[in-house]
């Protein structure tokens, strides 16, 4: 199949042309998503394509955004509503948790709420505490809401065409760090069903589950700790919500040691919810108690300095798998 | 027609002959010197309606009557269990709101929202059940009482959250302009919610993008115990819409007729392409806010003011002062939606309960 080179950005932004060329009820609506481009250009070149119409620029109304998206999606369309950061999503988090999240079991089943809300987080670009948060857990703990990580542009373009095309409300968290970030993507249309995790490595000794940008320092530090004789195998869930229980339970069932690295403060994040899950499941399997590799229970400053400390990186995952599982 | 014209004609006679004698028409000295709400003369009658609309409506405020008083019964009997905020005394706006829309535009609701549901074509029996929880009920016993919908029918559902369909309704008739369908939406919502940041950012958004929504505030006069007077800048919430460019009037909401003739016309400029509309509709809830309201935020002297303007009797007046009907066949349209009630009553607390099995059927599409 031929591939060719793209961003993680540039490979969202495709995703979007195709689903709008392929079905005329998606549309594109956020702030400064049309002229400018995107803040972080994933709609580049959208607008002057496809118009005002179906690529529009709104006020500075993260509840509305989310809200008029959720009353289109009820009424025939399909929207991709786009929050500039993660961190202004609390401001609509009203319209995600209560309404699209909530309509379609509250009414019986008998309504649809097919809504593609982009958005990114994570740190990278010293911006600090309202620029720079991971809030996945506070939407893959509602029930309704379908909540996605991508961490590669072939994963970013599969997974956000089938967002698009699922008639379920999806979070779709991009991170701000890995929009520069390259990878092959296909000529050929594709599609990676939600739900559905990948093994991004292969090994023998310790299963490390990541998601998002934590999974390129996962790979990086597979390849360190390959050098001291210890095989780990990368998953990457992609899905968080629904969860591929499966690949990991079938990964830990090999290595018999689950460590899972996420970027979220370690209290209350999804890492939790990993590491409950692996015990529940795995337990016989496990040699060793699952190891949570976390964000630090902080606000993210801004020295570039403290925010690398502040979030686990590739060396901090080396150390503490040594450690934890090795006693090096 | 020759029965009614007699009929009509001997009603006035007789109130005619309480007065002094004028040389007019036998419907002008019908109208002349009445201090009733909305007479016309025989000319203007037609604009009424048709005698079937205006029975129509009346029927459709009784339902709403009855229903909500039968609710209030249930709910002693602990039959309806959970909220039940009750639409009584409000009905003409709902009522007269659906009367001046088409069958196709959307409406969204609120948590106050039977008044509603039953105005745009709900039916008694899936209403009751949905309140009693029950599997026959619109929502499969989900939703309750605060989150009745039927979309299939255009009408996007209730909410538990004040002022969260107000985006909501912005987004549908953003979607009826992007698909060409020439539907509009009314958004109804209440004092309270208009000081809630979801209705600016939605009556913004909608008056930027010119969308085809009539946001139609039930101004009841209090939020839950807080009047508008101690939670609002500005006395009438029409004002607040000046700040968003967008056309709004203030209605009195008692009057059906009134309501309906406002909304219809605000309706045909959304749908024209003039943008969004506002409309105040004053008015007011016999009721609590809820069944546990003891209600000390409100005097009884402005309770029996606005009892005082019940709108089911205005209205019967104003059917009675022209000739639609009679008084017996008001009592009998009244025993007519007492006994749909009574039977919808019936159905939903013999209708089954939902099977807990099927309890995470329809989170997910």
């Amino acid at each position: 199949m031929a591939t060719r080179t793209l961003t993680y950005g540039k490979a969202i932004c495709e995703a979007m042309r195709e689903e709008m060329l392929r079905d005329e009820s998606v549309f594109l609506m956020g702030e400064d998503v049309g002229i400018y481009g995107g803040a972080y250009h994933a709609s580049e070149g959208l607008w002057e394509e496809f118009g005002d119409e179906r690529v529009r620029d709104t006020p500075i109304s993260e509840l509305a955004i989310v809200g008029v998206a959720n009353g289109a999606a009820m009424t025939g369309m399909r929207p991709i509503a786009e929050i500039m950061y993660i961190d202004f999503s609390t401001l609509a988090s009203d319209q995600i948790i209560n309404i699209s999240a909530k309509n379609r079991f509250m009414f019986g089943g008998k309504t649809k709420v097919p809504i593609v809300i982009r958005t990114e987080g994570g740190t990278g670009r010293g911006i600090a505490g309202h620029h720079s948060q991971s809030l996945e857990a506070l939407y893959v703990h509602i029930p309704g809401l379908y909540t996605v990580m991508p961490s590669t542009p072939y994963d970013a373009k599969g997974l956000l065409k089938s967002a698009i095309r699922n008639d379920n409300p999806v979070m779709f968290i991009e991170h701000k760090a890995l929009y520069g970030t390259k990878g092959e993507v296909p000529e050929e249309d594709y599609v990676i069903p939600l739900g559905v995790g990948e093994v991004k490595r292969e090994g023998t000794d310790v299963t490390i589950v990541a998601y998002s940008k934590m999974v390129l320092h996962a790979l990086e530090a597979a390849d360190e700790l390959q050098g001291e004789g210890i095989s780990c195998e990368v998953i990457d869930p992609r899905t968080l919500k629904p969860l591929d229980m499966e690949l990991v339970a079938r990964s830990v069932a090999k290595t018999n040691r689950a460590a899972v690295v996420s970027e979220a403060c370690k209290t209350n994040g999804f890492g939790g919810e990993l590491a409950a899950s692996i015990g529940e499941e795995c337990f016989d399997d496990l040699d060793a108690p699952v190891l949570r590799i976390c964000g630090l229970d902080t606000p993210i400053p801004m020295s570039p300095v403290l925010e690398s400390y502040a979030v686990p990186g590739t060396a901090r995952i080396v150390a503490d798998v040594k450690s934890h599982f090795f006693g090096r | 027609m020759a029965k009614k014209t007699a009929k009509r004609k001997a009603a006035k006679k007789k109130a005619a002959k309480k007065k002094p004698a004028r040389k007019k028409s036998a419907a002008k000295k019908a109208a002349a010197g009445r201090k009733s709400a909305g007479s016309k003369s025989a000319k203007s009658k037609a604009a009424l309606g048709s005698r079937d609309d205006l029975l129509h409506y009346l029927a459709q405020m009784c339902r709403i009557r009855f229903f909500e008083e039968k609710v209030f019964e249930l709910l002693a009997q602990d039959l309806i269990k959970g909220a039940s905020h009750v639409y009584a005394g409000e009905e003409a706006v709902a009522v007269g709101a659906c009367a001046g829309i088409n069958h196709d535009d959307y409406i969204t609701s609120t948590h106050r929202g039977h008044g509603h549901c039953l105005a745009k074509g709900g039916q008694l029996r899936p209403m009751m059940a949905e309140l009693c929880g029950k599997e026959t009920g619109y929502c499969r016993g989900r939703g309750g009482s605060m989150h009745i919908a039927d979309v299939a029918e255009f009408n996007l559902g209730a909410t538990g959250i004040v002022g969260s369909n107000i985006p909501v309704a912005t987004g549908a008739a953003l979607a009826q302009k992007m698909q060409g369908t020439g539907r509009i939406v009314v958004c109804f919502f209440g004092d309270g919610a208009s000081n809630n940041a979801a209705f600016p950012e939605s009556l913004n958004v909608a008056s930027v993008w010119k969308l085809p929504v009539v946001y139609l505030c039930e101004n009841n006069l209090y939020g839950m115990s807080v009047s508008v007077e101690r939670a609002s800048a500005t006395k009438d919430i029409a004002d607040k819409a000046k700040g968003y460019n967008v056309p709004s009037e203030i209605v009195d909401g008692q009057m059906v007729l009134t309501v309906r003739d406002a909304v219809r016309a605000a309706a045909e400029r959304a749908r024209a392409g003039e943008g969004p509309q506002l409309i105040e509709a004053k008015t007011y809830r016999y009721y609590g806010h809820s069944r546990s309201d003891p209600r000390k935020y409100r005097t009884k002297e402005e309770e029996a003011y606005w009892r005082g303007r019940d709108p089911i009797k205005l209205f019967e007046q104003v059917l009675l002062e022209n000739g639609i009907a009679t008084q017996k066949e008001l009592e009998r349209i009244e025993e007519q939606c007492q006994a749909e009630v009574d039977d919808a009553a019936d159905f939903a607390v013999n209708s089954p309960d939902p099977d807990p099995a099927t309890l995470l059927e329809g989170i997910y599409a």
